[in-house]
Formats: structure tokens, sequence, C-alpha cells
């Protein structure tokens, strides 16, 4: 049967197993929201800006494993979506997003909503497309699909004209694609492996250091495995949190600028390092001159390019990271002789001397709302099993050390690209996976204004997410750094004339709360969570002096903390 | 240093810009570019010329590689490998001496002249880089009336060749 394009786009979805799209209609893409418009099985979330959409097909993504999918029209609405596809690239994320063109005839005479969408993009996407011709529209699809959620995942862009989405064709859905110049690696060589564990079972005071690519690799269960068998201390980055389920004894917690003593210092004395779907990234390494100064280095990844790209290493294993650790597991089992614990009782005790300084506790109050308790409360009210997604900023810092992460894909946050406005709308993609599951938006109050029209998606298409603010009236972060590095001149970092968020939630038709006296803590989160079908929005008034510890500062390495003043005294 | 690299790229809009981002987002030189179709219409063939240590000239050609639209690549070596490039140059000549001399040089580099003018040549050229920028060197620069250079393209030696 022929087909127009709109009505393509729209079977195709459905073929695809594509059940909820993200978007905000315009002009270009009025073809393709008339095809929506016929039928049921696909649900369209109509967002309050493109952004919004964009994150919430993240949010979608990171918290379900499967490619989320954006709509957004032509022009203003494909370069709205910009942040978004950006976030989603730096954390390499599967998400396909469809964006409207002018028509084919149109494009390239500044038409009216005419923007190079392939062009602004190309820097932030695994790649794209721009279909000329309607008969080369459903493999498009199919390839974007393909090539979203294959090898390193990201973010792909459609470009679709609008009169392609009018023009009819047969239509067929292609159940598998090759593409000739894209193969991505699979199993990992077995040499390379092999010596790897050669390496891992000699070393004395080893580390294994997982990141994000274990989450989106969905090897957590062999991750586990592995550091079970091997027996080391195991830390993660930011991205990878709850790959390792964080409140076992071999967690040593998160390394890197806000790591712990235990982790960065088990980093900067290790002997072997074993590197598990990480990058290297700045924020993890500190100054590279100083970075693991004694390892001899293992790196699982899938993509070459990352591989030696910050960091030289010894042995590369280019791979998924699922079957090569099936195959390191298979390996170490036939060597359970040479598994030898006693090997590292001297390394263990030393990272225990590290975990006793306790780097992480901070002077309690009970006069001021400490942000840590607030997270420590969110952890108790949902029994550390709740998604969390953040925003940017201290409060981000803070719900990675404080929530212990005992699952993957349950830590949702803008890592590489550092996001604020993220936050809620990821929530609402979250929820929208999992309606039965506890969805919670740790945020700040300058972040929260970033995306805060979500609200009113979220009123609409019943996605009840608990809004956490952790409201200090400052850009917490970038007051943090001017107290550190710029002697207090606090240069526009506090916010005035905030709203009254008790106000704009209920405005929105949802529940606020404002909670101001520690003892209040855990009973708000109670209260607020006990009300299961209404978005609650709490807004914790929190001390505005408090800094995220440990810090690695600008030029010094994993050695060269620094503590809170309530750790420094202890 | 001085790598030159042969790419076989999907011959697709907006491939070479692909390619070309790369450097300028990732902050890589490109010293020279050239392009054509192959006897495979669906091919183009690349070859860039780029500087740069080992470990950045790595860097690069895994980031190509992870280029959707690129097929495949290779390193060429540049004392083994061949490498040509075409020099088309206007060269000044006005007295007698000097339309004898150019026309010796021509003949030194193994050049042809195209074109005759009223008070000079069209000159053509090929030999790798080293040769053009010898022969431009050898002459004076006011005869230099203007310089075309195609930029490197390149091949390796031997049975083994870079085809999909
Ligand atoms: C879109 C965007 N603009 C600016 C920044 C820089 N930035 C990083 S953290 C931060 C402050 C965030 O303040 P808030 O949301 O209140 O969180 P807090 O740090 O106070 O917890 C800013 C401005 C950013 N990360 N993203």
């Amino acid at each position: 049967m022929k087909l127009t394009g709109a009505e393509i786009v729209v079977q195709f979805l459905k073929d695809e197993g594509v059940e909820c799209v993200f978007g905000y209609p315009g002009g270009a893409v009025l073809h393709i929201y008339d095809a929506f418009y016929a039928q049921e099985e696909i649900e369209h979330i109509l967002v309050r800006h493109e952004q919004g959409a964009v994150h919430a097909a993240d949010g979608y993504a990171r918290a379900t494993g499967k490619p989320g999918t954006a709509l957004v029209t032509s022009g203003p609405g494909m370069t709205n979506a910009v942040t978004g596809i950006a976030t989603a690239y730096m954390d390499s994320i599967p998400m396909v997003v469809i964006s409207g063109q002018v028509s084919s005839a149109l494009i390239g005479n500044d038409a009216f909503q005419e923007v190079d969408a392939v062009g602004i993009s190309r820097p932030c996407v695994k790649h794209n497309f721009l279909v000329k011709d309607v008969a080369d529209l459903a493999s498009t699809l199919k390839k974007a699909y393909y090539l979203a959620a294959s090898g390193r995942p990201g973010p792909v862009l459609v470009d679709i004209p609008k009169d392609v989405t009018a023009n009819k064709t047969e239509y067929y859905y292609q159940e598998t694609v090759k593409i000739r110049s894209y193969n991505p690696a699979e199993k990992g060589h077995s040499g390379q492996i092999k010596k790897g564990v050669e390496l891992l079972l000699g070393a004395r005071k080893p580390m294994i250091y997982s990141g994000g690519g274990v989450v989106l690799g969905k090897a957590s269960e062999q991750l586990t495995a592995v550091t079970r068998l091997l027996g080391f201390p195991i830390t993660s980055t930011l991205m990878g949190l709850g790959a390792f389920p964080g409140s076992d004894p071999q967690f040593v917690g998160m390394l890197g600028m806000h790591g712990t003593m235990e982790a960065n210092m088990g980093m900067h004395d290790c002997d072997v390092l074993l590197a598990v779907g990480a990058r290297f990234d700045d924020r993890v390494t500190g100054e590279l001159s100083k970075f693991c100064p004694h390892a001899r280095i293992i790196h699982i990844d899938i993509d070459p390019s990352s591989i030696s790209k910050n960091v030289r290493v010894e042995i590369p294993i280019v791979g998924h990271v699922k079957p090569v650790l099936d195959e390191m597991i298979r390996m170490l089992e036939a060597r359970k002789d040479a598994l030898d614990p006693t090997k590292t009782r001297e390394w263990w005790a030393q990272i225990n001397r590290w975990r006793d300084h306790r780097c992480l506790q901070y002077a309690t109050s009970s006069e001021v709302i400490k942000p840590q308790a607030v997270v420590e409360a969110l952890w108790r009210a949902t029994r550390g099993e709740a998604f969390v997604t953040s925003d940017v900023g201290q409060h981000q810092m803070w719900a990675a050390q404080y929530y212990r992460f005992d699952q993957p894909n349950r830590w949702i946050n803008s890592g590489g690209l550092g996001t604020m406005g993220f936050g809620l709308p990821a929530a609402l993609g979250v929820k929208r996976a999992f309606p039965d599951s506890e969805v919670v938006c740790v945020t700040g109050e300058a972040s929260i204004q970033m995306c805060i029209q979500e609200l009113s998606t979220a009123k609409q298409y019943d996605l009840p997410v608990k809004v956490v603010c952790l409201n200090n009236r400052y850009l917490g972060m970038v007051r943090q750094w001017q107290e550190f590095s710029y002697k207090s001149r606090y240069s526009h970092s506090y916010m005035e004339a905030l709203p009254d968020f008790i106000k704009l939630a209920e405005s929105y038709g949802h529940v606020g709360m404002q909670i101001t006296q520690p003892g209040d803590v855990d009973a708000a989160l109670e209260e607020a969570f006990a009300m299961k079908d209404r978005l609650v929005f709490m807004d914790f008034i929190t001390d505005a002096t408090e800094n995220v510890y440990p810090m690695i500062e600008a030029g010094k390495g994993h050695a060269e903390m620094r503590y809170s003043p309530a750790q420094e005294m202890a | 240093m001085r790598h030159t690299i042969a790419i076989l790229l999907e011959n697709e809009a907006g491939a070479l810009s692909r390619v070309a981002g790369l450097f300028s987002a990732r902050g890589y030189n490109i010293e020279s570019l050239t392009v054509a179709p192959t006897d495979e219409v669906s091919v183009s063939r690349l070859t860039l010329v780029t500087t740069g240590n080992d470990e950045i000239v790595e860097q690069i050609t895994k980031q190509l590689n992870k280029l959707v639209d690129v097929i495949k690549l290779v390193e060429l070596d540049s004392t083994e490998d061949i490498e040509r490039e075409l020099l088309l140059a206007r060269v000044k000549a006005g007295s007698a001496g000097q339309r004898s001399e150019v026309k010796r040089l021509v003949d030194i580099f193994r050049g042809r002249i195209l074109d005759v003018y009223e008070g000079g040549y069209i000159v053509e050229l090929t030999g790798r880089g080293s040769k053009i920028d010898a022969f431009l060197e050898a002459l004076e620069t006011a005869q230099i009336g203007e310089v075309v250079r195609s930029g490197v393209t390149g091949i390796a030696r031997g049975p083994k060749g870079l085809r999909i």
C-alpha cells in the first residue's frame, strides 16, 4: 500500500516498537502531526519547550536503555532542541530526533523557519540525515534507530522536508539494516583480555574504575561478577553510579573532582587499574601529569577513539563491554587457583584507613537544613530504590555522593555537558517509562527555572514525579568556585526575586511544600511520597554557605584533595 | 610531523563537511585536502595531509574512522608511497633572458609550458610537494604571477590498494 511520508513516519515508529514520542508541533511537521491524530498506539507527549522534549526522550532512554524519540518542527523548534541533543551526545545516549524542514524547493532560500538542521547539529550528533526523497524515508529512519542504539550509542537527527511528508510511496518495514561504512566493535580480542587477566592476577594494589559505558552496555551484572571474583576495590565515575552496588563494601565511592578520599587516593597509589567503559574525562583525572603515576592500565571500551585519548594505556581492549567482561569472567574462573586474596590484604588495610577518615562527613545542624542531610533522608524515604534525576550544580554532586545507588539506570544526570534544566523533563521521561516507580528530580532553585514550564506537561500527562529543590538562594556551584578561587567575590551568583515555589507549583495544579526546619525533613518527604498520584514540589531552604567536599581544584591531582572544614577538624 | 591519510568516503551530501568539521572542532590541522569520485560512483576518495605528533595522528585516524560516512582509511608512508601534486603557475618572464631561464627550469623539473602570453608562461608541473616547492623557490619572487596547487594525492606502492 502507498503511504504518505507522514504516515510512513508514524507507521515506522509503530513497527520499530516506539511507544511514545516527546514533541512539539509547527508548520513543517503538520502532516506528521495529522498522521498522529489518526492513531492511538503511540503516545505523543506535548512538552512546553523543545529542549524539554529532547531531555524527556533522553531520560526515557537512560532509564530504559531503549532509544528515546523526539519530534520537533523546523527552525526555532530545531534550534531549541540543540541543547538537548548535545546533552545526549556528550553522555552517549541513544536517541532519534525527527525534525521538520521547509519544503525541498525552498531549502537554501532563507525560507520562513528554515535553518540548516544538519549543519547545526553535525558536531553534536552521532550521525544525521536530510531525507530528500520519500522513497528513502523508511530506510533512513531504520538506519537512524540502528545507529543510535548500536556501538557507542548517541543521538541521531533525521531532518524531513515538508514535501517529503506529503509525497507517497510504497512502505514496508525492514527488520534489519546494514551500513557498509559502519561496523561497531563486538567481542574483544581474546589475547588482549587474557593479558589483562594476567596483569590483574598479579596486582597488589589494584583498582577498578568503571564508567557510564557499563550502564549503556547493560553490563552491570558482569561488572559485579568480575569485581566479586577479583575482590578488588571499585570506584565509579559520575555516569557509572549504580552499575556496581553503591552499598557494597567493595565500593569505595565516586572518584574525581568531588570523589571520596578512598577512591582518589586509591587511584593515585594503585599499581594496576582496570578501566571499564570510562573515558578518562578531565573531571575524573584531575591534572593529567599527576594521574595514576604508578599504574599499569587496562582499558575496556567500545570506542577505539576513547583509548589512549587522554591517558596512554598498556592493554587496550576494544569491544562491547558485556561480551568482554563475560570472557574475562570465564578466564578468571579457569584461573581460580591464582585468585589469592592475601595479595591485596595490605592494600585493603590502606583503603580502609582512608575510608576511616569518613571524608563525606559534614557538620550537622539543628538550625539550618543541610543539603546533604536532605539527600540522605531522601534515600531513607525511598529505600534507595528511586530513579533520581538531577540538574547541574552542588545539588547534583550531593545527590551523587549521598544517595547510594544499588542499581544501574537509576541515576540520571547530565554529566558530560552539564546542562542545567535537564532534571525535570528527564524525570518526566523516566516516569513515562516507569509509572509505578518513584521518580525524583533533585534540583536547585536556579536549575529548575531553566525548564520549569514542564510542570505543565507533568499535569497534562499525569506524570507525578517528586521535585526536591535544594534552595540555597545561590548559583551554588558558581558561588563555591568564587569562594575558593576568587576570594569570595560573588559576582552575579545570587538569585534574587525567587518565585514562591509553593504558589508556582499550585498554579500548575500540583502540590507545593516549603521546608525550613531540619527536624521537618523526614516527615515532609514521607508526606510527599504518600501522595502517590501527585507531583509534589518540595522547596527545602538549605544552608546557603555549604560547599561540596572533597574537591580537587584546577591543576591538582588525586592526592591533593581539599576536605571539608568538619573533616579537617576530625 | 607531516602525515598523509587516504580515505574512502561515502559520496553523500554533507560527508565532506563531516570530515572538515571534525578537524576544526578538534583543533587538528589540515595542510591540504583533495577529493574526487572514484570508479565506484558511490565512493569518493580523499587525500588529507595533516601535521601533528604520532599521538595526535592516531587520534585523527580513530576519529575519522568513527565518522559513519568513512568507509576505510589508510595512512600513507610519505617516504615509501607515491604522492603527487599538480602545480599550475603563471610565471612572468619579460626579457629574453628570463624567458630562456624559465624554459630551462621547466625542463629541469620536467614540467610543461601550457600557454605563452606576452610577458610570461603558464606552467604545469607534477611531482611530490617538495619538488613543487623547489621549483617555486628557484623562480624569483617577482616572477611568480599566480600559483595554483591541487593539494596532495597519493597511492600506496605494491599490490595492496585501498578499495571497498
Ligand atoms: C545551561 C547552563 N548554564 C550555566 C551553567 C553553569 N552552572 C553550573 S552550576 C550552576 C549553578 C546552579 O545553581 P543551582 O541550580 O541553584 O544549583 P546549586 O549549585 O545551588 O545546587 C551554573 C550557573 C550550566 N551548567 N548550565
